[in-house]
């Protein structure tokens, strides 16, 4: 990687020093900690940090087959980068390769699939793509002519998962990572509160889920602001791709997203504190929590009789594309109650089930 | 004053896709400085073509923009405050993009 050429004019006050070795000229403020540092101070403790995390919470094996869950954005493509770095500088042994999940979305994921393939010749990594068309015999762009622009992002949302737990298992790995960022999670805590989801509030702060599954998966970057990502893609130049979904309208996470940054603004240890918050809640012995199970369709991990993905894709292919849309907690997805639920909760406005945009499916 | 302004992390969909602009600013009347909050508000009405709020919030960048000039985080010069030169180089990043 060649690095930016630093700017170095010697004028301007504030050209303040690096407060870790002191030599350098200062480059950014660190939202963790408000130190200032200089660019390659920088990039040690960035990897360094993220390093320890995978040391700390005992992330991969030796000898294991990861897949780097790759969409070609800036969070993806830095931890390929990192992940390649690190598994070479500390010797972690593991097998990588990358992963992308090709959805069918003409003018958007060909784009950004372009930039992996470039991704996998820079980092020397492999790369498998799995497209929502072998898996589940309908691209994005086809879904949304039957559907709509409505409820769109909770297929792409739930076909994504599994496309990614599909692709790793096809590929024999052993662990998935993925390039959610302390944003991301501090935003999905909050999501979570908002919508009363226990289950998954208790979930979406663990560094590792998925572990009694064939495919855990795992997320290296948690404690990684955005920030520091963007920075560090910027000042390495990292080669991502950064345009918006063109179906995505994504409203109530765009606000808690919004929310979050103006948090970050007045008081940048935010979002570590509200992963902390996540982390420590606990949740009454009298709540219900829905059971785990497995789909009796397709084997994938569900707390109903048939997965999330089987429900809708059984509604595309039957023509009822509504069915599976909403919050079916019952015990069946496929009975009639299910359905008039269904369709009651979709009227009194379940529009916020729309939500795994973008690639947030935790 | 000559500038050079850079637009990246999808805010160059706002500035009909043109990811540098090469730009003469000029202080406002009867002032000799310009400051990057001078500069936003030229930005906001010269080269934003489309959904300024995605770019600006009140007075300064939306949350999540991150600026920069000659590659330093414009966090360690003085945020709005710092007073800009003859052949500055500002960058523009959202962050706001899928990853």
């Amino acid at each position: 990687m060649e690095e930016g050429s630093a700017t170095a004019k010697p004028r301007r006050a504030t050209g303040r020093l690096c407060s870790t070795c002191n030599q350098r000229k200062a480059a950014l403020k660190r939202p963790k900690t408000l130190e200032q540092i200089c660019r390659e101070c920088f990039y040690r403790v960035f990897e360094d940090e993220i390093h320890n995390v995978i040391m700390d919470n005992n992330l991969f094996k030796p000898g294991e087959r990861v897949a780097v869950a790759a969409s070609g954005g800036k969070d993806s493509t830095v931890l390929a980068y990192v992940m390649s770095e690190l598994n070479r500088r500390h010797n972690y042994g593991l097998d990588l390769f990358l992963l992308s999940v090709d959805e069918g979305i003409t003018g958007y994921r060909d784009d950004s699939l372009e930039t992996v393939k470039r991704n996998e010749i820079e980092y020397g990594l492999p790369l498998k793509v799995v497209s929502y068309k072998d898996l589940y015999g309908w691209t994005m762009d086809e879904i949304v002519k039957t559907i709509g622009l409505k409820n769109n992002c909770t297929f792409c949302g739930v076909f994504r998962r599994q496309a990614l737990d599909r692709g790793a298992a096809l590929m024999k790995a052993d662990k998935l990572v993925t390039g959610h960022n302390a944003d991301d999670i501090a935003e999905t805590v909050l999501l979570n509160i908002l919508r009363g989801d226990i289950a998954r509030l208790s979930r979406c702060t663990f560094i590792t889920t998925g572990e009694d599954g064939p495919i855990p998966r795992c997320k290296p970057f948690k404690y990684t602001y955005e920030k520091e990502i963007v920075m560090y893609a910027y000042f390495k130049k990292l080669d991502y791709f950064s345009t918006e979904c063109i179906y995505s309208p994504n409203a109530y996470r765009g606000f808690a997203r919004e929310f979050i940054k103006d948090l970050e603004r007045m008081r940048p240890r935010a979002i570590l504190d509200i992963i902390r918050s996540g982390e420590n809640f606990r949740t009454a012995t009298s709540t219900k929590m829905p059971e785990q199970g497995t789909c009796e369709r397709c084997g994938y991990i569900s707390s109903q009789k048939l997965c999330k993905a089987c429900l809708l894709l059984e509604g595309l292919n039957r023509g009822l594309p509504k069915l599976g849309i909403g919050r079916a907690r019952g015990t069946n997805g496929l009975n009639k109650r299910v359905e008039q639920r269904n369709l009651h909760s979709e009227r009194t406005g379940s529009s916020i089930e729309s939500k795994q945009c973008g690639t947030l499916d935790f | 004053m000559h500038l050079t302004l850079e637009f990246g992390g999808g805010l160059e969909l706002l500035c009909q896709s043109t990811k540098i602009h090469s730009v003469d600013v000029k202080p406002k009347p009867g002032q000799d400085k310009l400051t990057m909050r001078d500069l936003l508000v030229w930005v906001k009405s010269n080269l934003i073509k489309e959904r300024p709020e995605m770019f600006i919030k009140g007075d300064s960048v939306r949350p999540g923009v991150l600026v920069l000039i000659n590659d330093c985080d414009w966090e360690l010069c003085g945020s709005l405050d710092t007073e800009l030169e003859e052949k500055d180089n500002v960058v523009f990043i959202s962050t706001l993009h899928g990853g």
